[in-house]
C-alpha cells in the first residue's frame, strides 16, 4: 500500500523510538519548582504572586502580558519562596516563580477523576476563553499560544482541522504514548476544536510506524463525526506544519503565507489533549509527557512531568545520566537544544531529555563543500543550503533574501546529509536573523 | 553521574547520516572497477603501468602541493586524488609513455584542481583537463590505441590498430561488431571499451545514490536520439547507427563517470538536464563535423565552463511552486 507524504526533500534518520513501549509514569514531586514565566513564544507573563503566598496546583501565578502571551499556573501546591531567574534551555536567564512544594493540593475547580467527558455544550467564545485561561501553547515544540492561533484573521475561514500526530523527531515517544493512553480524550479534544473553528472535518495524520496508536484511535472513532485518520509514510520533517498540510491535503502554503491561507489549522496531538483537559476538566496546562531516552540509557521512559521541575531532578528520578554521556539534548536530535547544564527546568515545550554518547557528541571536522547536491535534494523547502552558506560567509544579505532564506524551517536535513560535515543550518539561521532585520527595517 | 561540566554544546541537528566524502569517493571507485578490470584484461601490462603511474603521480603531486606550496593539511586520504588518477589512467591508451602520463597528472591535479582551491572548488574536471592537455600536446601518441589482446605483456611495444570511431570517421563504415563494443573487445582507452561494465558501474552509482540519473541518461539519450535522426534522415551522409554511437568511443565513460563529477556539474535536476543534453549535442557535432574522431571530452569541458551560469539561473523547484491557487 502506498502511503501519502510530502513531495520535496526529506530524510529518513534512524527512528530510535527506544522508549515507545514504556507506558507513562508519574514523576514524583521535587522539593522546589521554578515555574518559568516564558514557556511560550511571545511576551513573558507577569508574576502575580508574592513571596510567602500559599498556592494550589492549577492556581494562576503568571498573567499573560499582551496579545501573544500565555497564562502560567502553579504546577504544585506550596509556598512561594521568591521571584528570581532561572536559566532556560537556550542558556538565557528568565524570570521564574520559585515554589517550595508542600503536599499536593489541587484547585477544587479541577476535575481529577479519570472519567472521560465527551459532550461539550459550551458556546464558542466560552471554549476559546477556557483555552486562553488555561495557558495552552503549541506543545510540538513551537510553543505558540494556542488561543492566538485559533483566532483567525478577518475574512479567513477554516475548512479543515489538521492534527499532528507525526512525531517525526527520532527518539521522542511522548505523543505516541499519549495517543495510546489518552485516545478517547484526544478525539474529544479534536471535536471541541472543530466546534471552536466551525469546521466539520478534521484529519489526524500519523506515520505508519505508530500502527498501535492508529488502531487505538480508530477504535474510538465511531462515536465521532467528521474525524478521519490518515496513515502517512515515515519521513522527516513530516511534522513540520507546511509538510504536514501538503501530506494530508495536497495543498501548499504560499510563500510568506499562513496555513489558514489554504484553509487549514494545524494542532499538535499533545496540545489537543491539553485542550480537552482545559475545557472538560478545568485543568490548566501544568504538566506534560517528557521522554527520557538515549542509546546508553538502561531504563527508557515517558514521564508526566510538572512544568517547572528542574531537569536535574528529572534525570535523577529516571535513573540518572548515563556514564558515557557527552551531550544532553532537550527535545529531539534534529531540532532539540544541547544543554550546557541541567540547571534549567521542564517547560511547556519540553518533549524529551535525550542523552547522546560521548563519541557521537562532538562535531566532526568540516571539509570543503564537494557540491554533491545532497542538501538541495533533501531540503523540504526547495532551497539551496550550500549556496546560502556561502552567501552568509560573504555577508551577501540581499542575495540571501532572493535565495528565499526566510523560507527555511530549520529542520536540519541539510546538516544531517552533508558528507563534508558543514554546519549549514547554523549559518542559515544567522542569515535569517540578518535578513529578518533588513526586512523589518524596510517595512518600518 | 558523569561530569556535567564537560557537556558538549552545539547547535542542532545532533545526528548525522554517516555519509562522508570518503564513502562517496569510495563508491565511485568501486563502481569504476568493473570497467577498469575489463581494461586490464584486454590491454594487459600496459594498462596496469599507465593507470598505476597516473594514480601514484596524482597522489604524490597533491601531497607535495599541499605540503610545500599551499602549506595546508593534506587531504589525499579523502579519495579524490586517487579517483582523479584512476579516471585519468582509464582515459589514456595503454601504450603511452609513462612520462607523458606524469605530465598529464601534473596538469590535472596541479593546474585543474589545486590552483582553484582543491576539492570542490575546481571549475573543470581535473582528469579531463589532464587528458585534453595530453591530447593537444602529444596528438600522435594520444590517438594511437593498441588492439585488444587478452592478458598480454606488452607496453610501449603493443600492436596498435585504428578504433571503431576513427575508422567510421574516415571510411564511413562499421569496422567493429556492436557486440564487441558492448563487452569491450575493441581498441580504445583503457577504461572506455566495455559499455557493459560501465553500465554496471552506473547501476552501482544510482543504487548507492552517489549520483542522480539526470546527467548520464540525458547525455546518452540525446546522443542516441540525435544520431537516429541524422542516420535515418540521410543514411548516405551519416552511415553510423545510433547504437554504434552509444557504444563506441568514450561516451559511456564520459557520461557516467566524467560528466557527473560533483563540483563541475550543475546542482539542480533541470540544470543537470540542460547540461546533459548540451553535452550530448556537442559530442555528436564533434563526431560528425569536427577534426577529432571523439568529442565527449571537449563537450564535457565546454559544459563545465557553462555550469556556474546554469547554477546561477536554474533554481531548484521551491516548496510553494506547486501550490494551486
Amino acid at each position: 500500500m502506498l502511503f501519502k507524504t510530502f513531495r520535496l526533500g526529506g530524510i529518513h534518520p534512524e527512528s530510535n523510538k527506544l522508549a515507545s513501549s514504556f507506558g507513562t509514569q508519574v514523576l514524583p514531586l521535587p522539593e522546589l519548582v521554578k515555574i518559568p514565566m516564558v514557556s511560550h513564544i511571545g511576551a513573558p507573563s507577569l508574576p502575580i504572586v508574592q513571596p510567602g503566598d500559599r498556592v494550589k496546583v492549577g492556581q494562576l501565578v503568571g498573567q499573560a502580558n499582551g496579545h501573544v502571551s500565555a497564562n502560567v499556573h502553579s504546577s504544585v501546591s506550596g509556598t512561594v519562596l521568591k521571584i528570581d531567574t532561572v536559566v532556560d534551555t537556550l542558556g538565557k536567564e528568565q524570570t521564574a516563580v520559585f515554589i517550595k512544594v508542600e503536599g499536593d493540593e489541587w484547585d477544587e475547580k479541577i476535575d481529577r477523576t479519570p472519567d472521560v467527558i465527551s459532550t461539550c455544550d459550551l458556546e464558542i467564545p466560552h471554549i476559546l476563553n477556557k483555552i486562553m485561561n488555561a495557558g495552552i501553547v503549541g506543545m510540538g515544540g513551537a510553543t505558540f499560544p494556542t488561543h492566538v492561533k485559533l483566532m483567525l484573521p478577518q475574512g479567513k475561514k477554516a475548512e479543515v482541522l489538521l492534527i499532528n500526530g507525526i512525531e517525526c523527531e527520532p527518539y521522542l515517544t511522548c505523543d505516541h504514548r499519549l495517543m495510546l493512553e489518552r485516545g478517547e480524550q484526544i478525539l474529544v479534544g479534536v471535536s471541541i476544536l472543530m466546534k471552536a473553528l466551525g469546521v466539520n472535518r478534521a484529519i489526524i495524520g500519523i506515520e505508519k510506524n505508530k500502527k498501535d496508536a492508529i488502531i487505538n484511535l480508530k477504535k474510538h472513532l465511531k462515536a465521532f463525526n467528521g474525524i478521519e485518520i490518515t496513515t502517512l509514510k515515515n519521513k522527516y520533517p513530516q511534522g513540520g506544519e507546511k509538510q504536514l498540510i501538503e501530506a494530508l491535503t495536497n495543498k501548499q502554503v504560499p510563500h510568506g503565507g499562513l496555513p489558514i491561507d489554504v484553509g487549514c489549522v494545524v494542532q499538535n496531538i499533545a496540545t489537543v489533549h491539553a485542550i480537552y483537559e482545559a475545557v472538560q476538566k478545568n485543568k490548566p496546562l501544568i504538566e506534560r509527557i517528557v521522554t527520557v531516552t538515549g542509546k546508553s540509557v538502561k531504563s527508557h521512559g515517558n514521564y508526566w512531568v510538572r512544568i517547572g521541575v528542574p531537569l536535574s531532578f528529572v534525570a535523577e528520578q529516571t535513573g540518572g545520566v548515563p556514564e558515557d554521556t557527552g551531550k544532553i539534548i532537550v527535545g529531539g536530535p534534529m531540532m532539540g537544544r544541547a544543554l550546557s547544564s541541567l540547571d534549567s527546568v521542564a517547560s511547556k515545550g519540553t518533549a524529551g531529555l535525550l542523552y547522546i554518547q560521548n563519541e557521537k557528541a562532538r562535531a566532526k571536522e568540516e571539509g570543503n563543500c564537494i557540491r554533491c547536491t545532497q542538501c538541495i535534494t533533501d531540503c523540504p523547502m526547495g532551497l539551496e543550503p550550500y549556496l546560502l552558506k556561502s552567501q552568509v560567509d560573504m555577508s551577501l544579505w540581499t542575495e540571501m533574501e532572493e535565495s528565499r532564506v526566510m523560507d527555511c524551517i530549520e529542520c536540519g536535513c541539510c546538516d544531517y546529509c552533508c558528507p563534508s560535515n558543514k554546519t549549514l543550518l547554523s549559518a542559515i539561521k544567522q542569515g535569517k536573523q540578518e535578513v529578518g532585520k533588513i526586512i523589518r527595517d524596510r517595512n518600518k | 553521574m558523569p561530569q556535567l561540566n564537560k557537556l558538549h554544546v552545539s547547535p542542532s541537528p545532533h545526528v548525522h547520516s554517516g555519509d562522508t566524502v570518503v564513502s562517496k569517493m569510495g563508491t565511485v571507485i568501486i563502481a569504476l572497477l568493473p570497467a577498469y578490470l575489463v581494461g586490464l584484461y584486454y590491454f594487459g601490462l600496459g594498462a596496469l603501468i599507465v593507470s598505476g603511474v597516473a594514480i601514484v603521480s596524482c597522489l604524490i603531486i597533491e601531497f607535495f602541493i599541499q605540503k610545500f606550496v599551499l602549506k595546508q593539511k593534506s587531504t589525499i586520504t579523502d579519495g579524490s586524488a586517487l579517483l582523479t588518477g584512476l579516471l585519468l589512467g582509464m582515459n589514456l591508451p595503454s601504450n603511452i609513455p609513462a612520462w607523458m602520463v606524469v605530465v598529464g597528472a601534473i596538469v590535472a591535479i596541479g593546474v585543474a584542481k589545486m590552483s582553484f582551491g582543491g576539492l570542490g572548488r575546481n571549475i573543470f574536471n581535473p582528469a579531463l583537463v589532464g587528458r585534453v592537455f595530453m591530447l593537444i600536446s602529444f596528438p600522435a601518441k594520444m590517438t594511437l590505441w593498441p588492439a585488444p589482446m587478452p592478458l598480454n605483456m606488452h607496453y610501449l611495444d603493443a600492436e596498435t590498430a585504428a578504433t571503431a570511431l576513427s575508422i567510421s570517421k574516415e571510411f564511413s563504415v562499421h569496422a567493429v561488431d556492436n557486440w564487441d563494443l558492448f563487452i569491450g573487445n575493441a581498441g580504445g582507452s583503457i577504461g572506455e571499451v566495455s559499455a557493459l561494465a560501465l553500465l554496471f558501474g552506473l547501476v552501482i552509482l544510482l543504487i548507492r545514490k552517489v549520483i542522480r540519473w539526470h546527467i548520464p541518461v540525458s547525455i546518452l539519450s540525446t546522443v542516441f536520439i540525435m544520431a537516429a535522426i541524422f542516420h535515418f534522415a540521410s543514411p548516405d551522409h551519416f552511415p553510423t547507427t545510433p547504437l554504434f554511437h552509444l557504444l563506441s568511443g568514450g561516451l559511456m565513460l564520459g557520461a557516467i563517470f566524467m560528466a557527473t563529477d560533483y563540483s563541475t556539474s550543475p546542482m539542480t535536476s533541470v540544470g543537470m538536464l540542460i547540461y546533459g543534453v548540451s553535452i550530448g549535442v556537442i559530442t555528436l557535432l564533434i563526431r560528425y563535423f569536427g577534426i577529432y574522431p571523439e568529442g565527449i571530452s571537449f563537450a564535457i569541458l565546454i559544459m563545465n565552463g557553462v555550469t556556474p551560469l546554469i547554477n546561477k539561473y536554474v533554481k531548484p523547484k521551491r516548496y510553494w511552486e506547486g501550490s494551486k491557487k
